[in-house]
């Protein structure tokens, strides 16, 4: 793949990835991350 | 003239600081408590159990779990965002200079002890393996084997992921008498697991970044196209293979030096006689100049 081409994928991977998240705040999915990442993951630990 | 001495340590010391940087809450390990602060919305972008007593972020690949297998959400936005801003970014650059679960294969490795090479016929179908983990345990089985409510369990993290094991489990059950009660045979498989990786880290490099880690995959994907890049210059290349024989991740480095299992760790760019490879995040001025030589001949 040529330079430009590298260039296009560079940014067109930026503008999504920032349009995912804000998609993702606007959905609350932070929330449901914050959820788990805040309680011992039983699993996780080997627990569950 | 570059200072090739530095490379090695440079690293070393970015690992350390990385690895504490993402595991700051030394409180929790004092009380046997993880962190509850707004940062644990945050995906950080190396694999960091949540549940360590110490994480201030959020395990990127723990999230993706989460909320494939939550009850609402099934495309996950906002944690494939987070993978995809790491990916074009840095690429693997996350697995050599940022993960900690690296870092201490990476110290395990430097025990001397015989190092065993794994034979292409074994190591190169082994490498689908994290792709296979990823889209197995990662991907599907949280979307499609939940429970009567309809939610799954993180199945890598349960059944496979040593570092929620070596972060969480072991800091978490050591300080805390009410978890000790819980330990069975799940706790058990998991530390055989671990056990078994960091002693396999003793004579493979990295094992768990070859063939297991769907974090590393995800990024794979990205090395191509990542800000980050390594550059072969092919008019210095003497084709000695001095670079190759330094990779410890075998990679192909003069035919393909930006490829999948490339983990950064600049280790070719050390072991060049002739200053042929570089890196960094600001290639494009080497490149211009390649050009602009081309057209003055």
């Amino acid at each position: 793949m040529d330079r430009k081409g590298i260039l296009a994928a560079r940014v067109s991977v930026f503008i999504v990835s920032i349009c995912f998240i804000a998609m993702g705040i606007m959905r609350n999915e932070h929330f449901v991350v914050f959820k788990k990442a805040v309680k011992i993951c039983l699993e996780c630990i080997g627990l569950g | 003239m570059k200072n090739k001495e530095n490379i090695s340590r440079t690293r070393l010391i970015i690992q350390i600081i990385m690895a504490v940087f993402f595991n700051g809450y030394v409180i929790g390990f004092a009380k046997g408590k993880i962190f509850t602060g707004a940062t644990k919305a945050l995906c950080v972008p190396v694999l960091n159990c949540y549940s360590c007593p110490g994480a201030l972020g959020s395990c990127p690949i723990g999230a993706l779990q989460s909320v494939l297998g939550g009850r609402k959400h099934r495309f996950p936005f906002y944690v494939l965002g987070f993978i995809m801003l790491f990916g074009i970014v840095f690429g693997r650059f996350i697995c050599g200079f940022l993960c900690p679960f690296g870092l201490i294969q990476d110290l395990l490795h430097k025990i001397p002890v015989p190092k065993i090479k794994v034979p292409n016929l074994i190591d190169k179908p082994l490498r689908f393996l994290k792709y296979i983990i990823l889209i197995l345990f990662v991907i599907l089985m949280p979307l499609f084997f939940t429970n009567d409510f309809g939610i799954s369990s993180p199945y890598f993290c349960k059944w496979i992921c040593p570092v929620g094991t070596l972060e969480g489990g072991i800091p978490l059950v050591f300080l805390n008498e009410s978890l000790r009660n819980g330990l069975g045979f799940l706790f058990n498989f998991k530390i055989t697991i671990l056990i078994v990786i960091l002693v396999l880290s003793l004579f493979i490099y990295r094992p768990f970044c070859k063939y297991l880690c769907p974090l590393g995959a995800l990024y794979a994907f990205f090395n191509k196209f990542s800000l980050y890049q390594m550059e072969l210059d092919k008019e210095k290349c003497i084709g000695c293979k001095k670079c190759e024989h330094a990779c410890k991740m075998n990679v192909k480095v003069t035919k393909n030096i930006n490829s999948f299992e490339c983990i950064r760790c600049r280790e070719c760019e050390k072991a060049c006689p002739v200053n042929a490879i570089n890196s960094g995040f600001n290639l494009k001025k080497s490149e211009e100049k390649c050009e602009n030589k081309e057209k003055t001949v």
